[in-house]
């Protein structure tokens, strides 16, 4: 056995063909390709089938991850897709998405020799195919509410449709999707994926309601004492920006990350003016922050037709948050790292336009909190850089509109939701999940946190039901 | 998609839309705004809910063309239906605790102050309403504030109309005499609510203004709404649209209204293209 593993861990990793930098910083062309049927075939058969498969301990929603990638080695495309749709309703978006060198990929046992199976590229592939068809369960177990059509949402919504309940998922703004369509732009995630999903659970009798904030149109209590349903799941995301507090932030010329990438992504600004949402781009741009997010703007105002777009970051580059895909593929598109720099105050001139950036030199100290080393300003040494753009992309905090309405759902001192490791809140029947719980973090997470609340609820209705 | 069940012209260029919106219509109060998505590829343009009717299920928004966005609205007829309305949103206005309160209105902001007067009227206040306008035919619902108001002051910049001036000059006449007033309520352009602010600042009398700001969700997610007011900066659509006139940075907002300026201009110019060619095939 050993023998076999060492002679299938030479074959390298299938490489995933992607559009050229020059040629894709003129577009919002998808930049991965995905695999064709061949490629996927080649690369499934590497995986060596271990008996105690360590790769599911790294996914957050527990995919059957050998099975379906079997299922691709002996092309049976279709049965793969639905192998994984058991467990994830969002195949197509988390085989683009999820950072999976963190997560099942790190756990793969060809992880050590530098050549993990591509397990989220094989995801992607899977999700082109399977039934389009589908069946619609019997929903007679009761009434579910969902506050929120993003990644946790959306999960827990499904999930519970599948279970045999009624859900409605209410969502504020005009499409569903929650970051997957108003932050994730068009090139890393087409639109037209993230619809062709949404699609599908809704198919499973899931019921979104648009433009309703809950909070303002209807109060949580209206939902479960009026309207009738058992328990509400909030999945509202983080949807409050970070700015620094620095003078001239509100200058023309200076976005928060969330509006920046919501005009172009959700109102399709990058068509203006076929589309009438307006977005300004500098000709020279400076993205504060380093995670994924720092690095969509950076590449859409490429995109947008900045001549120079750059990344401003108060750390190292081994300490970005950001994926290393995305680092590397902003790095081939050109766009630039100003590392241990520190944004001190945006210069503007007197018509209220962002003319440039002071910042402030950094160096690592010892290691914080988070285990990264702490930056530390270098005294005296400011310095000022052209720019006519900033976006912030620092982080967010948690909306606070539902939760002003519902002073019984008790926070944390960060403002996210408390709730117990299902998701449970302090307001008996509403459970929570995602960015609003844990502050800003990944997709899957979300889509994890969604699942989990989704048994907890089922669990919490039975056990009222049997009483 | 929200139905139209009545449209009016209230002055040139100015409409006025009553919405089918029986949900909307049953939470809204004085203060509360919505976004309005036209079409699929129209922008989000934030409005005051200018009045509501909870038994018919109505609210009722007015708009002015200025531009591309509020001429597509207006076009809209009767029978027609606007594909997204997101509302109520933002904080409605504290109007309980008022015995005598002056409310001025510039222009088109006197259909969002319509619905503080009506509330502050509901609640036992007694209202004095200043209405400007550039000239008589601009004026809109003189009548609706005839009925609430204690006293109705008509200003016009040409005169065609009441005091030949600004808001300010009958303010100034009203303070002058009198300024035992609780509040000053002002709704209207930057520039005139800004001069109010300062003109009651002198008589140390509460004032407060309603800004419409650029917005994309109105809900806090994007902070295109940032406003300094005193030492921090808010976001209009969460912690607003009303604030203390004598605390909001004015000049920045009226900077940060000219940041789309040159979009609009193409706007104005892809549209207008379209029909040179049309010409051009003839």
């Amino acid at each position: 056995m050993l023998e076999v593993k060492a002679v299938v861990s030479k074959q390298s990793r299938t490489e995933m063909e992607e559009l050229d930098p020059r040629v894709r910083v003129n577009n919002f062309a998808e930049v991965a390709q995905g695999y064709t049927p061949e490629q996927a075939v080649k690369e499934a058969k590497r995986c060596l089938q271990c008996a105690d498969p360590k790769c599911m301990e790294g996914c957050p929603v527990q995919i059957d991850i050998p099975d379906f990638i079997e299922l691709i080695a002996e092309e049976k495309f279709d049965a793969a897709a639905e192998k994984i749709k058991e467990k994830n309703n969002l195949p197509a978006i988390c085989g683009r998405v999820c950072p999976q060198e963190d997560q099942c990929e790190l756990k793969c046992v060809l992880e050590s020799t530098g050549e993990p199976i591509a397990i989220g590229r094989l995801e992607r592939f899977a999700a082109n195919y399977g039934e389009d068809e589908v069946t619609k369960p019997v929903q007679d177990k009761g009434k579910v509410a969902v506050v929120g059509a993003g990644p946790a949402g959306l999960t827990a919504a499904a999930d519970l449709a599948k279970m045999g309940y009624k859900v409605t998922v209410f969502e504020s703004f005009h499409e569903a999707g929650g970051v997957l369509k108003y932050g994730i732009p068009e090139f890393r995630l087409p639109k037209e994926v993230v619809q062709e999903e949404i699609d599908q659970i809704k198919k499973l009798g899931v019921e979104i309601q648009l433009n309703k904030v809950v909070g303002k149109i209807k109060s949580v209590d209206e939902l479960m004492e009026q309207e009738g349903y058992q328990a509400v799941f909030v999945g509202t995301g983080a949807g409050l920006p970070k700015f620094l507090g620095l003078e001239g932030e509100n200058l023309n010329g200076v976005y928060s990350a969330n509006e920046f990438l919501t005009r172009v992504n959700l109102m399709k600004a990058y068509k203006f003016p076929e589309y009438k949402t307006p977005v300004y781009v500098g000709n020279k741009v400076a993205v504060i922050g380093g995670g994924n997010v720092a690095m969509d703007a950076a590449r859409t105002a490429l995109r947008l037709g900045a001549e120079e777009s750059m990344i401003v970051y108060r750390r190292s580059r081994e300490q970005m948050p950001a994926r290393e895909e995305e680092i590397e593929h902003a790095e081939e598109e050109g766009i630039q790292f100003q590392l241990l720099r520190n944004p001190t105050k945006i210069l503007g001139n007197e018509d209220g336009f962002v003319t440039g950036l002071e910042c402030i030199k950094m160096e690592l100290g010892e290691p914080d909190d988070s285990g990264r080393r702490r930056p530390i300003a270098i005294e005296g040494s400011e310095f000022e850089m052209d720019a006519d753009m900033v976006i912030m992309a620092i982080g967010q905090n948690p909306n606070p509109i539902l939760l002003d309405d519902s002073p019984e759902i008790e926070t944390t001192d960060w403002g996210t939701i408390k709730t117990d490791e299902v998701g449970q809140t302090t307001k008996e029947g509403v459970f929570a999940g995602g960015d609003i719980v844990t502050g800003a973090a990944t997709v899957i997470e979300a889509m994890g946190a969604g699942k989990d609340a989704a048994e907890a609820i089922d669990e919490y209705i039975q056990s009222k039901d049997d009483n | 998609m929200y139905e139209i069940v009545e449209k009016n012209k209230l002055a040139p260029e100015i409409f006025h839309f009553e919405v089918k919106a029986p949900e909307i219509a049953a939470k809204a109060q004085a203060g509360h705004f919505l976004i309005l998505r036209a079409v699929e590829k129209a922008e989000r343009i934030p409005l005051t809910i200018a009045d509501y009717d909870r038994e018919q299920g109505t609210i009722d928004i007015v708009v002015q063309e200025v531009g591309y966005s509020s001429q597509q609205i207006c076009d809209f007829e009767e029978g027609e239906a606007f594909l997204d309305v997101v509302a109520p949103l933002g904080n409605p206005i504290e109007t309980e605790d008022y015995d005598r309160v002056i409310c001025v209105a510039g222009g088109l902001g006197a259909a969002p102050l319509y619905p503080k007067v009506k509330s502050l009227v509901d609640h036992g206040a007694e209202v004095t309403t200043i209405l400007g306008a550039q000239r008589a035919e601009k004026l809109i619902w003189e009548d609706r504030f005839a009925d609430l108001s204690e006293d109705l002051y008509i200003a016009t910049d040409d005169g065609s109309r009441g005091t030949e001036g600004f808001v300010t000059n009958v303010l100034e006449e009203l303070l002058s005499e009198d300024n035992d007033y609780d509040a000053v309520i002002a709704i209207g352009p930057m520039i005139m609510m800004q001069a109010v602010s300062d003109l009651t600042a002198e008589y140390d009398l509460k004032t407060i203004v309603s800004l419409n700001t650029l917005m994309v969700d109105g809900t806090g997610m994007c902070g295109g709404c940032r406003v300094t007011v005193g030492e921090e900066t808010k976001f209009a659509c969460v912690d607003g649209p009303a604030f203390d006139g004598h605390e909001v940075d004015f000049e920045e907002q009226r900077r940060r209204k000219k940041f789309y300026e040159e979009h609009e201009e193409e706007i104005e110019e892809h549209h207008v293209g379209g029909e040179g060619c049309r010409v051009q095939a003839k």
